[in-house]
């Protein structure tokens, strides 16, 4: 890593899909640690900056999996763009807890949830056009896209993604051992 | 007769009819397992303890040492291969670890975290495996089986019940309880039985005891397999 004086940054997009946003939090919770990255990194495309569309990028960060067709048309973008794609949590690597419904029939998930629940009296599954439309199940990202390196963890710790994000920054080949690779 | 073997390049010596895997283990070199288990016969079903003698595969807790065998364990190729075995197993099953309640006390995910396996690679069958709640102390989650049939054993050599066994042949293959109903509270199982303790995954859990124990407490949160396995002699 080296300061900014002449170097240019690196360049780092995030992205939630079918996630929960906590390892975007777990990314936050770096600490004080987040200005030195600061210092060496500018954001892309990211709930961070707000900006919408993913230009071209050093590394990008994915939270999430694939549950519609907006999430595939993101991922793809943040794979053209970015030189290394990584999987960032339970989700984006196994489908996690959305990928829970995997086995359900999805018609009947949706007349479960929006139409038989108790207590709602003139249900209806939202069928908005502005909806992206749901996939039949839930696809970890390798599954769509090629992916360069993956940090397990429900979300992974802010000691995980600093020694990863260091360590690709660094130019060292990023390695979680024990105890930094959790699933949980 | 006894004699000594090569283990990794360093002798290890080995009694007569011991296995590679026991002469290791008693030498203090950990092979990563997942069917085997101190208290019962080999089975050689998982693979996991794969070592490589003579330039050929074999299971380590199946093959009794032989004098001036060099084995091979620890290696790139070894344990690249048990990481694909493992992935295998995480892609055939549902393992969302984080709502399990083994999770940290699973040997199957303690041996992920050895074998430095990120992520499945694998696409994922997300099987439909529906759980069994019906017995009053343990919980049967059919999701998480690897088929190491620890459980039949126990409950057929040990508890003599015989309350569980393997059906179906490959990606059919699946565990069911022996009552005509399928369901474990129509047999005689009990809380107090081997079995009960025996899953090294998260299928046959105690109700009521699950998360009890923090996470940073629990059995591979501080020490991994490799060290907790020769520790408490597992
Ligand atoms: S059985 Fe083990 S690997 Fe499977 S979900 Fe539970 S903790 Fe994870
Ligand atoms: S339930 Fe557990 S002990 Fe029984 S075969 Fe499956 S993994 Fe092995
Ligand atoms: S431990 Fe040897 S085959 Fe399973």
């Amino acid at each position: 890593m080296s300061d900014s004086i002449g170097m240019p940054r690196v360049r780092v997009a995030t992205t939630s899909l079918a996630g929960c946003f906590g390892c975007h939090m777990s990314l936050l919770d770096m600490d004080e640690r987040l200005l030195e990255l600061a210092k060496v990194v500018e954001f892309d495309r990211s709930p961070l900056t707000d900006i919408k569309h993913c230009g071209p990028c050093d590394i990008g960060l994915i939270e999430g999996g694939v549950c519609n067709a907006e999430n595939v048309h993101v991922l793809r973008e943040f794979r053209r763009n970015c030189k290394t794609l990584v999987a960032v949590g339970a989700c984006a690597i196994n489908g996690g807890l959305p990928a829970q419904r995997n086995h359900l029939d999805l018609g009947d998930c949706l007349q479960q949830v929006y139409v038989k629940r108790d207590g709602i009296e003139e249900g209806g599954v939202p069928d908005d056009p502005e909806l992206p439309l749901l996939l039949d199940r839930v696809h970890p990202i390798h599954e769509v896209v090629r992916v360069d390196y993956f940090i397990p963890g429900c979300p992974p710790s802010g000691e995980a993604i600093w020694k990863f994000l260091t360590d690709l920054i660094g130019g060292r080949t990023p390695r979680l051992a024990h105890p930094l690779l959790r699933f949980d | 007769m006894g004699g000594t073997f090569l283990f990794d390049g360093r002798p290890v010596p080995f009694e007569e009819g011991q296995t590679i895997l026991q002469a290791a283990r008693a030498a203090g070199h950990y092979i990563p397992h997942l069917c085997w288990h101190p208290d019962f016969p080999p089975h050689g079903s998982c693979k996991l303890c794969i070592v490589k003698v003579g330039g050929r595969h074999v299971s380590s807790c199946a093959l009794p040492a032989r004098d001036g065998m060099e084995v091979e364990s620890n290696t790139p190729e070894i344990n690249g291969e048990r990481r694909a075995l493992l992935q295998m197993l995480f892609v055939e099953g549902n393992h969302f670890c984080p709502s399990c309640e083994k999770s940290g006390n699973c040997q199957l995910q303690a041996l992920a975290y050895e074998l430095d396996m990120s992520s499945a690679r694998f696409a994922h069958f997300y099987p439909d495996r529906p759980v069994d709640a019906s017995h009053p102390d343990v919980l049967l989650d059919f999701n998480r089986c690897i088929f190491c049939e620890l459980c039949v054993r126990a409950s057929r050599d040990v508890d003599h019940k015989g309350v569980f066994a393997l059906t179906g042949r490959g990606i059919r293959k699946h565990l069911v309880v022996n009552a005509e109903s399928g369901r474990l509270a129509d047999t005689d199982f009990a809380v107090s039985d081997r079995a009960a303790d025996i899953c090294p995954v998260g299928v046959i859990l105690h109700k009521r005891v699950g998360f009890a124990v923090p996470i940073g407490e629990r059995k591979y949160d501080e020490a991994s397999i490799s060290i907790v396995a020769m520790e408490k002699g597992e």
